[in-house]
């Protein structure tokens, strides 16, 4: 009985699962066996076959061309930007360091990359937590219609941010939903309008990032435990695991890798929020919601301070690098592997 | 009742109760939109009626036909232009051997993680230069640049798990480089091909920082942005006309994401899961 079920959410997973590219391992596993030992020496291990050829640049041209020009290029060309003190209009003056420092002293930016690791919470801790143990319930709670709740659940994903925006700036409303919940339920002293209050607008914008996210998560998750052997599972059965132990002796550590992705998306995500602030709060009450993304904005594009935002803008890509970086690393020291 | 039973109904439970969470807030706007203009709505009020007299003043008002026709040139030029040259560079990658392909492909990596924030101050004074912003071409080229990245990497995945022994079959036939892509490696890869479609629709239809600061002029705004600058203007004296507004600009992506679901899915979590 039990493992039937499992044969259902198998299947439901595979069906989605079997066209991935990079997973044919089944057809792949046919081909090894047929062509056996003379594949193995064509193919030279992991690497691509064939003799070097110059041809290969030809095909790479176009598109290292788009890339160089319009994404690496100006990388590198606002990393040089921060280096000067320039309004955008005259000629800028060679400032060496200078705008670096102020964004290490200046209380405001300070502030913003503050709220960052505030937004990293909502936008990556909570999602993936919730994701985790969302996905321990459907893989082995024996759930028919996974298909349909991923679907719904994922749906926040997919939608603009502009609009999510206008969504939940309606929800956190004066006279919004959130605050009809409370009155209704007696907690009339608790409502006020979310996004304008100096305490609560920073986690209110973070919980509408919970909310995109955790589909997200959740999807990786789900993807993740259908690689885990089911004799992981049955053997954890026989050694009378309840589902608490089950989850932290089997799943997480098979979940390793897509916990880290998942982090990782998230967290880049939670980095670069732009379009929630500009659109929910512009930064405000106060400076209470700013952000590193915002800064850039506000520093090149109104206030002419094109050095300043520049010197922004290369902190937050190094953060973001040295998170992707650190991330990949901790997964990778795995001990018991 | 068994204990096994009681389990799975939890199960279901919790699982609707998210599912709810997740559909609320664009319901909530959604009834919102229904409304008629002058209602004064609270809370969770519905609708006595539907009135869709509130989606056809938003459509006129924010000139929603033109940024809806802007977002839709963008992103299908951005993703055929993407599409093509991932292919042919994933192909490279993935299928041949050459000098500097892993620092070649590490190059590219970097692209997958930085942000439109650490390009758009340089993009943006360059092309004011050229004459270029508030034209198409300040958001196609961007984007195109950043979309090659991830097109890249995922074609290169899907092509590195095709068989070796194709290829070379094909190549022992005589074939050129060419034609083993455009017959033997292309025909199969199509599932992979209409993710990698999707997504990056997808995401240049949602693009919003670039589009903020490269167009001033209102027949070019996209349609996040005209929403966006729609609810700066009439978001506090006109919650319904808002609500209206952004149902308009979320549908086309809904309707997708309703049929084409499943690509959606596999391609975030396989293309992620890749890296």
């Amino acid at each position: 009985m039990q493992t039937g079920r499992r044969d259902v959410d198998d299947r439901l997973a595979r069906d989605v699962d079997g066209k991935i590219p990079g997973r044919h391992d089944g057809g792949d596993q046919i081909i090894r066996q047929v062509v056996g030992a003379e594949r193995r020496h064509l193919d030279g291990g992991k690497r691509a076959p064939g003799e070097p050829r110059r041809v290969a640049y030809l095909y790479l041209a176009p598109a290292f061309a788009f890339y160089l020009l319009f994404a690496f290029g100006p990388l590198i060309y606002t990393a040089w930007l921060s280096f000067f003190d320039w309004d955008g209009l005259t000629v800028g003056t060679w400032t060496g360091l200078d705008n670096y420092r102020e964004v290490l002293e200046d209380p405001d930016i300070r502030a913003s990359f503050v709220h960052s690791l505030v937004l990293i919470v909502f936008y990556a801790l909570l999602p993936c937590a919730l994701g985790l143990f969302l996905a321990a319930l459907i893989a082995h709670g024996r759930v028919r219609g996974v298909t349909f709740f991923r679907a719904v659940l994922f749906l926040p994903q997919t939608i603009a941010v502009v609009v999510v925006a206008i969504a939940w700036v309606w929800i956190y409303a004066p006279d919004g939903p959130l605050n009809a919940v409370l009155d209704a339920v007696g907690l009339d002293s608790v409502s006020r309008g979310w996004l304008g209050d100096f305490t609560f607008a920073l986690p209110a914008l973070g919980l509408v990032g919970t909310w995109i996210m955790f589909g997200l998560c959740l999807v990786l998750f789900l993807a993740g435990i259908q690689k885990i052997p089911t004799t992981l599972y049955e053997a954890a059965r026989v050694d009378g695991a309840g589902r608490v132990r089950e989850f932290f002796a089997v799943t997480l550590p098979g979940l390793r890798g897509e916990l880290a992705v998942a982090l990782t998306l998230t967290t880049i995500l939670a980095l670069r929020t732009f379009d929630l602030v500009y659109v929910a709060t512009s930064g405000g009450p106060g400076t209470t919601t700013t952000v590193p993304s915002w800064l850039v904005y506000q520093n090149a594009f109104s206030t002419g301070r094109v050095g300043l935002a520049a010197a922004v803008a290369v902190v937050l890509t190094l953060i973001i690098f040295v998170v992707a970086f650190a991330i990949t690393r901790l997964v990778d020291r795995d001990p018991s592997r | 009742m068994t204990a096994a039973r009681r389990e799975q109904l939890l199960s279901y439970a919790v699982l609707g109760v998210f599912s709810v969470l997740a559909i609320y807030p664009i319901l909530s706007i959604l009834l919102l939109a229904f409304h008629d203009r002058s209602d004064l709505v609270t809370g969770f009020s519905i609708p006595d009626s539907l009135d869709f007299s509130t989606f056809s003043e938003a459509w006129e008002l924010g000139s929603f036909g033109r940024g809806l026709i802007n977002s839709f040139v963008v992103a299908a030029a951005v993703t055929v232009v993407s599409a093509v040259l991932s292919t042919l560079a994933g192909y490279a990658f993935g299928a041949m051997r050459f000098r500097g392909s892993n620092a070649l492909f590490y190059l590219l990596l970097i692209g997958l993680i930085f942000p439109y924030e650490a390009t758009v101050i340089p993009l943006y004074y360059v092309f004011r230069d050229a004459g270029l912003t508030d034209t198409y071409w300040a958001l196609i080229l961007p984007q195109i640049g950043l979309s090659v990245p991830f097109g890249t990497f995922w074609m290169r995945a899907y092509f590195r798990s095709s068989p070796a022994s194709l290829v070379e079959a094909s190549r022992l036939d005589g074939a050129s480089s060419f034609v083993t892509l455009w017959r033997v490696l292309l025909p199969p890869a199509w599932p992979a091909i209409t993710t990698m479609i999707v997504l990056i629709f997808m995401w240049t239809w949602n693009e919003f920082l670039l589009a903020v600061v490269m167009i001033q002029s209102d027949e070019l705004r996209t349609a996040p942005l005209g929403l966006a600058m729609f609810a700066g203007a009439y978001r506090v004296q006109d919650p319904t006309l808002t609500a209206a507004a952004a149902v308009l600009v979320a549908l086309p992506i809904v309707i997708v994401y309703v049929l084409l679901q499943r690509s959606f899915i596999r391609g975030m979590f396989a293309g992620a899961v890749k890296g």
